[in-house]
């Protein structure tokens, strides 16, 4: 599903290079939980970032389902983005104006779902992960864990091919964090593909395998299950 | 729907929800300024315009009428004044037409009352009108020109009007000419007209005084024609001007047509109200028109700047959430159109409100109460092409305040966007 193959990330920042990323090769295959784990500073984010097409490697190849990701123009990353993956970000990322059910909408509109047909299927999205009674309120009339559920209903309302999670429970207290992966354990069952960064390792306990990071380099593997 | 549709339509939805949590005050604010921005828009061109607009309906209602025949160039007198007189009485769509007689005239003032002969007697040298006083009030109302004294009456001999110009109590000119001191309704003045004879000279009574800001009007000397008749010796019915005004509907210029058809312009020159405009008052109109764009052009720009500034601001604190949207998937086209639409949306308030400011309070008002001006009553005109064409170019700066500024932000990377680096 995912192969990746020796890619690298430097950041230039005036006379100050950095790599980041420094030769990373792994595969993740369809149905998969994987979790990348490291230090603060290890690089998982930025790997993440590259597997997610929001950041394009300096060098090497990835590939999603054979297509070449890292040389798409931009217009197309987004779509892709849009058709083929799904993000839960550390801050929700939820957009303030909108209610929880707009906010799951929102893509679904964008791929020509009719509006009754995408608020259906938000309406659908956010009953299952515990909130179908909160559908008008805004993010900031809901808590961290109901902002993150409504992140996780938004990045698989559409049944994406890959959902990529980046630090999920990180602003969460422990409830909550249980509750969203509970909820991304659930949706793993059904065959979604996760790739998720953290650095709480209870939260891997569902995962199928963790991917450690080490200074730009993939450390060790650990396979659970 | 096809990919501009889709982009639309999410674009509609983000840009009214971001219009609907903006703060109220900015919200009316911009709208204001919006409005603002039109509105001196099209009224400082309305005005420049109504400006001189007032005039050229001044002299069309005062002076020309609808269709104004003069002399030839090179002749002194319209010849066959009275076979055309009758031509426009059984004219379809002519209404009413006053003739006039023109001479030049000396008046002399105060002569009773001049003590010291060494001194300049108290004259000047103006253009003299012999009218029918019932016709010419009939075509231009002269009679509401009076501000002091009475009309004239066809029955009574040895009156005239004198205008208000040439005397000095009234005239805004009296730094460039020497003007008639101390003459008022009642008061006896000379009036000289050369004739075949030589200069011939007769006394008058002065009826009344009338003031217009139409030049032909406020600076001259007006008597009955018989008056006129005796005064320059002359029996033969050769006028110099014909003002007539026509039934509502009728076109000048089918009836300019019919007149040339008719001969007429083998002894007189014939022109449209809108021909006979003094080309002073052409050459300001085509000034004003400039000036008035300009200016329009320069309030617009203030606009479209704060409007980009609005925007920018805007989506700069928002360049997180334009980020987020690239990053689930919603193009840069949506995200645009939803600034672009705000941006559309605040002129379109702003034009709407300014455009009921304007026809449903400042132009009747102004109707009502023209500014006083030198040369005329200014008025406000708003011509529908005018409006139409301020409309367009609000509307396509607004756009492109709100296009710039969102295509600036969502240009930009959008990893860097999300992190707010």
């Amino acid at each position: 599903m995912i192969y990746i193959k020796d890619i690298t990330k430097t950041y230039t920042n005036g006379s100050v290079v950095t790599q980041v990323l420094k030769g990373i090769s792994l595969e993740i295959k369809e149905g998969e939980w994987v979790a990348i784990m490291g230090k603060s500073g290890a690089g998982k984010s930025t790997l993440l970032y590259q597997m997610s097409l929001l950041d394009t490697p300096t060098t090497g190849v990835i590939t999603i389902d054979g297509v070449d990701i890292v040389h798409l123009p931009d217009d197309q990353r987004t779509d892709f983005r849009l058709r083929e993956l799904g993000y839960v970000f550390q801050d929700y990322a939820l957009l303030p104006e909108l209610t929880a059910l707009e906010n799951v909408m929102i893509p679904m509109l964008m791929q020509n779902i009719p509006t009754k047909e995408a608020e259906r299927i938000a309406a659908e999205s956010l009953t299952r992960i515990g909130l179908g009674t909160k559908t008008k309120n805004r993010p900031n009339q809901l808590s961290g864990g109901e902002q993150q559920r409504v992140s996780i209903a938004r990045a698989v309302a559409q049944k994406p091919k890959i959902l990529f999670a980046d630090e999920p429970t990180a602003n969460l207290d422990n409830a909550s964090s249980d509750a969203v992966i509970d909820i991304m354990k659930e949706i793993h069952q059904s065959g979604q593909t996760i790739v998720m960064v953290t650095h709480e390792k209870e939260y891997t306990k569902y995962c199928d395998r963790i991917i450690y990071i080490d200074d730009g380099k993939v450390d060790r593997e650990e396979v659970l299950q | 729907m096809n990919k501009l549709g889709v982009a639309l339509h999410v674009g509609w939805l983000l840009g009214k929800r971001q219009l609907q949590h903006t703060s109220k005050w900015v919200t009316f604010l911009t709208v204001l300024i919006m409005t603002l921005t039109f509105f001196s828009n099209i009224v400082i061109s309305g005005l420049l315009i109504g400006l001189v607009e007032g005039g050229n309906k001044a002299n069309k209602e005062s002076y020309t009428g609808d269709v104004f025949l003069s002399t030839l160039a090179g002749e002194s007198r319209i010849q066959n004044s009275g076979g055309i007189m009758a031509i426009l009485d059984r004219l379809d769509g002519v209404d009413k037409y006053t003739a006039r007689y023109l001479s030049g005239v000396t008046i002399e003032a105060n002569y009773q009352t001049r003590r010291n002969f060494n001194e300049s007697a108290n004259t000047i040298t103006v253009s003299l009108a012999g009218i029918d006083p019932v016709a010419e009030n009939n075509v231009t109302n002269l009679s509401s020109f009076l501000i002091e004294g009475d009309y004239l009456e066809n029955d009574q001999s040895g009156y005239v009007l004198i205008g208000s110009t040439l005397l000095d109590r009234h005239s805004a000119f009296s730094d460039l000419f020497e003007p008639l001191s101390d003459v008022f309704p009642g008061d006896k003045i000379k009036l000289s007209v050369p004739s075949d004879t030589g200069l011939r000279t007769e006394e008058f009574t002065v009826r009344g005084v009338i003031k217009s800001k139409v030049g032909e009007i406020s600076t001259r000397v007006f008597l009955t024609e018989t008056d006129f008749r005796r005064l320059t010796g002359r029996n033969d019915l050769s006028v110099q001007e014909i003002a007539i005004t026509l039934q509502p509907g009728v076109s000048p210029e089918s009836v300019q047509e019919i007149l040339r058809t008719n001969g007429i312009g083998d002894f007189a020159k014939i022109q449209t109200a809108q021909e006979a405009i003094p080309k002073f008052l052409d050459d300001i109109r085509s000034t004003f028109d400039i000036l008035g764009f300009l200016i329009g052009m320069i309030v617009t720009a203030v606009g479209a700047i704060t409007i980009f500034i609005i925007i920018y601001i805007n989506a700069i604190v928002r360049r997180k959430q334009i980020g987020i949207l690239k990053g689930v998937g919603i193009n840069g086209r949506a995200i645009m159109f939803a600034y672009v639409i705000q941006a559309l949306i605040y002129a379109v308030i702003g034009i709407v409100l300014a455009l009921a400011l304007v026809y449903g309070l400042i132009v009747p008002f102004v109707d009502k109460n023209p500014i006083d001006f030198p040369f005329s009553d200014g008025i406000i005109l708003v011509e529908a092409g005018l409006a139409v064409s301020r409309v367009m170019i609000v509307v396509v700066i607004s756009l492109l305040a709100g296009f710039v500024p969102s295509w600036l932000i969502v240009r930009q990377n959008t990893l860097d966007s999300i992190l707010g680096r």
